[in-house]
């Protein structure tokens, strides 16, 4: 499919959490370029296996986590302006803690409008609703400005609507797209490549465009 | 603290946080015009290097005087904890009554020095004054204590009982059950507070360890004082590993045949302290008229400033317990350094808040002269290190994201905006037993109310005191009052019983 070196490489690797194997016999590339989606019932490893890929490029990668980890006492701008606080000197991080930049607000502001949370840069977050938390992380994960994306669930949260334009955000502003899905049509509309997990293992590689919604079923529980 | 809750209540609780936490430092600063902070001392760093010297060379004393002061400390604090327990869990039954607070309330106002102070009045410098003084105030701590803990079970089982069922039987049966587990824990950790009591109340004659510390240091014998300093530090810092609970009883009696509590009393003594010599000057001649002109001038002269003097020490000494608890908690916490910087971490939280606020106060003292600052420092390190070594503690259950960041941007941005709440409210909670202690760093010469107080008793001036030591316990209580107003309005409801 692609001749140059995969940029993340899982090689009969075994994955655990907390000293319980989670996934085994995982062979796995990833190309730059490419736009994945993983799919699978929840418990079938899927955070357990982005991770493990963020850790392979730690610094080129954009990392959205299911748990939005926002810093409830911090305004909607702390929260942002975190994304790159790798980027600044430790005091010019401290000073935008106090008192934010002129440019750095502007810069902020621009990613909130984008993001629906425009009139909201000083609220605290725990004044937020779930959908605008949610958006907040997603918007952090953007704002690191990386090459790769690997977002474990990152629109779960709002409306399907909302969900397709944010899609389309991520894979407008990412080389790389990594993306832990449980909606099949966006998995289908948005990613190249879907991979299904289920039981700890990969059951299902392919290209989107030779699935249809129904080779995917087998991916989850028959009862529902 | 999860963010996905959006508690109404909480909504502008950042800003009001950050609010308290300026105005707060806006009115320490208000009082530096007020604090003398001046070195009294001639050369502070040699006498510091003495100390050290010292510390780091002791000179072993007579095995026998150490011993019994050793022992001296134990006894006084397991009969006073105790008898105070007995007469707490008392009180804590009456709990519902109005008055029965309020006398809870006011005893454990007024510090277990000062108790000590009227209890050598009333039975000389011997066992049972030792123990009252102890027993007395911590009967108070733990009616609120207890009381709050019997509010807190489980009402269902109790509602379950067939009617007719008697108080008690509902009490041991479901009641006491319930809430024994903190009973016990509450009672225990209390007994750490009863041992630095203990040793406190050796400053002001009683033969425990702080006796042979006040003399030694006093004298500048610091490496004859050294062994004291350590066996107080051990004896505190080690309590959870020999105080198991079925060893207590042993300990109890042990400490009973130790040190009986008895004492030949003088009851026509007794009888003149309580009827005539604390009786405001003026009432004993027959003079009530000029009852008014007495309290007044006590008010300008003594009550006032002394009043005034407290607040300024403690607001300050409030400021620096928080830096300190800022700068401490991140070297306890898993989120920070690596398991050897955690280790020296820990043993130096430890060292100081095993050590009483008053002998850090003292020993400062000896470094610095007379002024605000050794009291200053003294407060702000112990209570600072208590308050590090809770928030540390907490911050270990904190998970946070895999790319979090590192260092400095990690304590600003991830973990002190998250811990910011439980902070303010260790730091409020340990305000009120700063206040307590402020009055009581008055015996050591810095003028707050403790200093008013300490020399009417040796001028035996017993109803200037008694005066004093009732404004004291006003002071308390509605310092006490005015902490738990501002931890309601901020919501912080932490609860925290710690000495």
């Amino acid at each position: 499919m692609n001749s140059t070196a995969p940029l993340f490489n899982v090689n009969q690797a075994e994955l655990s959490l907390g000293g319980r194997v989670i996934l085994r016999d995982l062979n796995l590339q990833i190309h730059s370029g490419e736009r994945v989606a993983l799919l699978g019932e929840s418990g079938s490893g899927k955070t357990t296996l982005l991770r493990s890929l963020r850790q392979q490029h730690p610094a080129e990668v954009a990392w959205c986590p299911q748990q939005a980890s926002l810093v409830p006492l911090l305004s909607v701008f702390h929260n942002l302006y975190m994304g790159r606080l790798d980027q600044y000197h430790t005091l010019y991080n401290l000073r935008n803690l106090v008192w934010p930049a002129a440019e750095r607000r502007r810069e902020v502001s621009a990613w909130a409008e984008r993001l629906g949370l425009e009139g909201r840069l000083n609220y605290s977050v725990d004044r937020l609703s779930g959908g605008q938390q949610s958006r907040v992380n997603l918007g952090r994960a953007l704002y690191q400005q990386r090459p790769v994306f690997i977002g474990d669930e990152p629109v779960s949260a709002v409306d399907e609507h909302q969900a397709d334009d944010l899609l389309r955000l991520i894979i407008e502003r990412h080389t790389t797209v990594i993306l832990a899905l449980h909606n099949i049509e966006q998995a289908l509309t948005h990613c190249q490549r879907i991979i299904g997990l289920k039981d700890g293992r990969v059951i299902l590689d392919a290209p989107s465009r030779e699935l249809k919604a129904a080779d995917l079923a087998a991916l989850y529980p028959a009862a529902v | 603290m999860n963010p996905s809750r959006t508690n109404p209540a909480q909504t502008n609780s950042a800003r009001a946080m950050v609010r308290t936490s300026g105005l707060l430092l806006v009115l320490a600063l208000l009082c530096l015009p007020w604090a003398d902070f001046s070195v009294q001392t001639q050369s502070p760093g040699r006498e510091l290097t003495k100390l050290m010297q010292g510390l780091f060379m002791p000179v072993w004393p007579e095995t026998g005087t150490l011993l019994s002061a050793l022992l001296n400390t134990l006894a006084f604090a397991f009969e006073g904890v105790a008898l105070g327990a007995i007469w707490g869990f008392v009180l804590a039954l009456l709990y519902r009554w109005q008055a029965v607070r309020l006398f809870a309330a006011s005893i454990r106002a007024v510090h277990e020095l000062f108790w000590a102070l009227i209890f050598i009045q009333l039975f000389g410098l011997s066992t049972p004054a030792g123990v009252l003084a102890i027993a007395v105030p911590y009967a108070g701590i733990f009616a609120k204590v207890y009381g709050e803990l019997f509010e807190e079970v489980d009402p269902a089982p109790g509602q379950a009982l067939p009617a007719g069922t008697s108080r008690l039987s509902a009490l041991l049966f479901t009641t006491l059950p319930q809430a024994w587990p903190h009973l016990a824990a509450y009672t225990r950790y209390r007994l750490e507070c009863g041992l630095r009591s203990s040793a406190v109340l050796g400053f002001i004659g009683l033969p425990t360890l702080g006796y042979h510390l006040e003399s030694l240091l006093r004298q500048g014998f610091y490496a004859e004082g050294a062994v004291y300093f350590y066996a107080l530090l051990v004896l505190i810092a080690t309590l959870p590993w020999w105080c198991h609970r079925r060893a207590l009883p042993v300990f109890l009696i042990g400490s009973v045949l130790w040190l009986p509590p008895l004492t030949s009393l003088n009851p026509a003594l007794m009888a003149r302290f309580l009827t005539h010599d604390i009786v405001p000057a003026p009432l004993r001649a027959g003079d009530p008229s000029s009852l008014l002109p007495w309290l007044s001038q006590l008010w300008f002269d003594q009550i006032a400033p002394g009043l005034g003097n407290t607040l300024v020490l403690a607001m300050l000494a409030l400021v620096v317990m928080a830096l300190i608890g800022l700068l401490s908690f991140p070297m306890v916490s898993r989120l920070f350094g690596h398991r050897a910087s955690r280790g020296a971490g820990h043993l130096l939280l430890v060292v100081l808040r095993s050590l009483p606020e008053y002998l850090l106060a003292f020993m400062a003292l000896i470094l610095l002269g007379p002024s605000m600052l050794p009291a200053v420092l003294a407060l702000g390190l112990h209570n600072g290190a208590i308050v590090g070594h809770l928030v540390g503690q907490y911050s270990n259950a904190l998970q946070l994201r895999d790319d979090a960041s590192r260092g400095l941007n990690r304590y600003f941005f991830e973990v002190l905006p998250r811990q910011y709440r439980l902070f303010l409210a260790f730091t409020l909670y340990r305000f009120e037993t700063v206040i307590r202690e402020t009055a009581i760093l008055g015996m050591l010469g810095i003028p707050t109310l403790g200093f008013f107080i300490d020399s009417a008793f040796s001028e035996f001036r017993f109803d200037r005191a008694l005066v004093l030591l009732i404004a004291t316990a006003l002071l308390n209580i509605a310092v006490d009052a005015a902490a738990r107003r501002l931890r309601q309005r901020l919501h912080l409801n932490q609860p925290l019983h710690y000495c």
